[in-house]
């Protein structure tokens, strides 16, 4: 059976073909029943695939399926093959599940769009791509699927291209994501030339035998992974993506940019555990990027008011928690927050897609309030999305977050301090979107009066997202945690880092205070956003200049604009005025010149006169013959 | 016994002969008559050395020119038919379209 794991492949790249080919002469019918169904077999082969790994011993939980040999030049070979261990198995799991549920969701939102087939080929391509990625059993393999889905998003967030906002978000991820890209491309050929072999089981084997701990090789290639890492997962200094692509379609934001594809960085780490174990200065290096820049966009996400984009800063720094988690070692907790956080953000950006429908397109949560009375299922699925995004006790966030920022702690205490403090921000905001929409009074009353709940395919997949939300976290109880040892087989070489299951005591501590943090939160969210008022209004002019700073999300785009976007833009307009205009296209007429005016001079000989010629024919047979006579 | 040499430079001098006229006159006919004494003039140069070393290959090449000649004129004269048709001259300066 689990030789049979390419057929989780096929059917995600028979939806994409045969919708991109015949999608509109199909109808909208059958394309928005053969797009969910193809994803939903994907998973269906996931379900009986884990079944089967699960039930082996734990020594022989990783399997590699040979697809065929994929390309081979003198002493370089590749083969495409997949890779099935826990790691991989988990990730389908969530990619298949989650990407079911959100096909289902867009049947419905996206039902009038005149580009309805379109659409769902794009986001089958997606789940082809994301799969390739994590099944590949090589690096070479894993970054077709890391360009793959960076295409998918391209096209799906400038998937309203008549929008120039949405054209220039795509062109933006794109851009930014490249950089990235090519600092995988880059760590690639390090270990390529390091090691010879670009599988994992083969790289994870040589890596500490020729290259050590510590060694600047093994430096270098992680230093680069985590380059595309920051691309790919919306860390500093590639962050700026990400909220943008909130210009695509809101379930392309829950599916790609929030749940799956912006998660490809963290998979990325924890599946070369065995090199970053080898540089402990890039597993710091990561874990610090990680609490910046969830410190940072938690604060951005505070302020904004466009309920979509206070999601998308929220992801950047959930992303954060989990380059936290990789960072130090600790990467089933990653691996585990991951899949909390697909299901919880992914609940609540197909919730504010919900509101977005219900409001016609309404996204400022200070036009909204009390549309719990208008939308109550949409209400109660986001609270509970909002509640596992905060780490209330008791929801998956909780104990997810718990887990990282108890590694944290055993890591480094300022590390934990900072997340601490990021995980109190989180469930500020997080409550700030669920009071300020839901609850209280309406704002707007003629947008209120006009609002009401999504239809059935738009409610049933936020119900089912909801459960997942509630129920992920008891995969992880920290007594009876079945993700460290479902895990473990991938992480065996990574085994010496994970130390800390033996201190219960400061385990439980720690969880009782990260359960008090979000509780403290949502509390102040509460006072702060339903009962006084005006404490926001006073704070931000205590605040005076931060908060102008905040608010202007620390000028980052203008500090990039300025420092990298004009200064190339510049040197491209010198370029193409004086290199290109003056040196190529200035040889090229030149060239053209010189011919033509040679062309103007030669042509002078041809007078038409027959005599002429043939005078000139005489003087030549007469010269050839008097220099072969006096040779 | 003529000596060879007198009939190469009466070859010679019919050869400049047919060179100036085609070169000087303006007559389409009268250049084609010049181009055929020049051929004949060369004509007389092979005859004449291939009865001096006593070889065959110089009469055969004289029947070859001839049969080319003859074609030539059959193509040339067809030339100047359309010519005189199409402009009424025999005038060579007058034909004068490739003239850049």
């Amino acid at each position: 059976m689990l030789d049979y794991a390419w057929l989780m492949l096929v059917f995600p790249a028979l939806g994409a073909l045969i919708i991109s080919l015949f999608g509109t002469r199909l109808g909208r019918r059958v394309v928005g029943f053969l797009a969910p169904a193809m994803v939903f077999l994907s998973f269906a082969v996931a379900v009986a695939l884990a079944i089967q790994l699960f039930s082996l011993p734990h020594e022989e939980q990783s399997h590699s399926v040979l697809l065929w040999q994929w390309m081979a030049a003198g002493n370089f070979s590749v083969d495409a093959g997949l890779l099935i261990d826990p790691l991989s198995i988990v990730m389908a799991l969530v990619v298949t599940g989650v990407g079911f549920l959100i096909h289902v969701y867009s049947t419905g939102y996206m039902h009038d769009d005149p580009r309805f087939p379109r659409f769902f080929a794009y986001l089958n391509l997606f789940i082809l791509m994301m799969l390739t990625l994590v099944l590949a059993d090589n690096y070479l393999l894993m970054f077709v699927g890391w360009e793959g889905v960076g295409l998918a998003s391209y096209l799906l967030i400038g998937f309203w291209f008549e929008k120039p906002s949405a054209a220039d978000a795509g062109k933006k991820a794109f851009i930014v994501n490249r950089i990235g890209d090519f600092g995988l491309l880059l760590a690639i050929m390090v270990i390529w030339t390091g090691l010879g072999s670009l599988r994992f089981t083969e790289v994870f084997e040589a890596a500490p035998e020729v290259w050590g701990v510590g060694n600047i090789a093994v430096m270098t290639a992680t230093m680069l992974m985590l380059l595309a890492a920051t691309g790919k997962s919306a860390q500093i200094p590639l962050y700026v993506w990400l909220p943008d692509a909130m210009e695509g379609p809101t379930p392309v934001s829950a599916l790609i940019h929030a749940a799956t594809m912006v998660t490809a960085g963290v998979y990325m780490i924890a599946r070369s555990a065995p090199l970053f174990d080898l540089a402990p200065t890039t597993g710091n290096w990561v874990a610090w990027i990680g609490v910046a820049t969830a410190l940072i966009a938690g604060t951005i996400a505070l302020t904004q008011t466009d309920m979509k984009r206070i999601l998308a800063y929220s992801t950047v720094s959930q992303l954060g928690f989990m380059f936290v988690a990789v960072g130090v070692g600790a990467y089933a907790a990653g691996i585990f927050h991951l899949i909390t956080h697909a299901f919880f953000k992914a609940l609540l950006f197909l919730g504010a897609g919900s509101v977005m429908h219900g409001l016609h397109g309404e996204l400022d949560i200070r036009k909204m309030g009390n549309l719990r009375a208008k939308m109550p299922i949409t209400h109660w699925t986001f609270f509970i999305g909002a509640g596992a995004l905060a780490g209330v006790p008791l929801l998956s966030g909780f104990f997810s977050k718990d887990a990282i920022l108890y590694n944290a702690f055993n890591y480094s205490i300022p590390l934990w301090a900072i997340g601490a403090v990021t995980a109190f921000i989180t469930a500020v905001y997080s409550f700030r979107m669920v009071f300020m929409a839901f609850w209280g009074k309406e704002r707007d009353a003629k947008l209120w009066s006009h609002a009401h709940e999504s239809p059935r395919v738009m409610t049933i997949p936020l119900i089912l997202l909801a459960v997942g939300a509630l129920l992920t976290g008891y995969l992880g109880l920290p007594s009876l945690s079945l993700i460290d040892p479902a895990l473990e087989p991938a992480f065996e070489a990574a085994a010496g880092a994970s130390e800390g299951h033996a201190n219960l005591t400061l385990e439980l501590i720690l969880l009782v205070v990260s359960g008090l943090i979000a509780l403290a939160g949502v509390f102040l969210a509460y006072r702060a956003f339903l009962v006084n008022k005006d404490l926001p209004a006073r704070v931000r002019a205590a605040l005076g200049p931060v908060t102008k700073l905040v608010d202007n999300k620390y000028y980052v785009d203008e500090l990039y604009n300025m420092i990298i976007v004009n200064p190339l833009r510049s040197f491209g307009g010198w370029l193409a005025a004086t290199f290109d205009k003056g040196g190529i296209d200035g040889a090229v007429n030149g060239l053209a010149g010189v011919t033509g005016w040679l062309g103007t001079q030669v042509r002078r000989l041809q007078t038409g006169m027959v005599g002429l010629y043939a005078l000139a024919m005489l003087f030549g047979a007469v010269a050839l013959l008097a220099w072969l006579a006096i040779r | 016994m003529v000596p060879t040499s007198y009939f190469l430079v009466l070859s010679a001098v019919l050869f400049v002969i047919g060179a100036l006229g085609v070169l000087l006159r303006r007559n389409v006919l009268i250049i084609f008559m010049s181009v055929e004494m020049m051929l004949n003039a060369v004509n007389l140069t092979f005859a004449a050395l291939a009865y001096h070393f006593l070889q065959i290959h110089g009469q055969i090449f004289v029947l070859m020119v001839m049969v080319v000649a003859a074609a030539e004129v059959a193509v040339g004269l067809a030339i100047v038919m359309s010519v005189i048709r199409h402009k009424d001259t025999t005038n060579i300066e007058d034909v004068n379209l490739l003239k850049g």
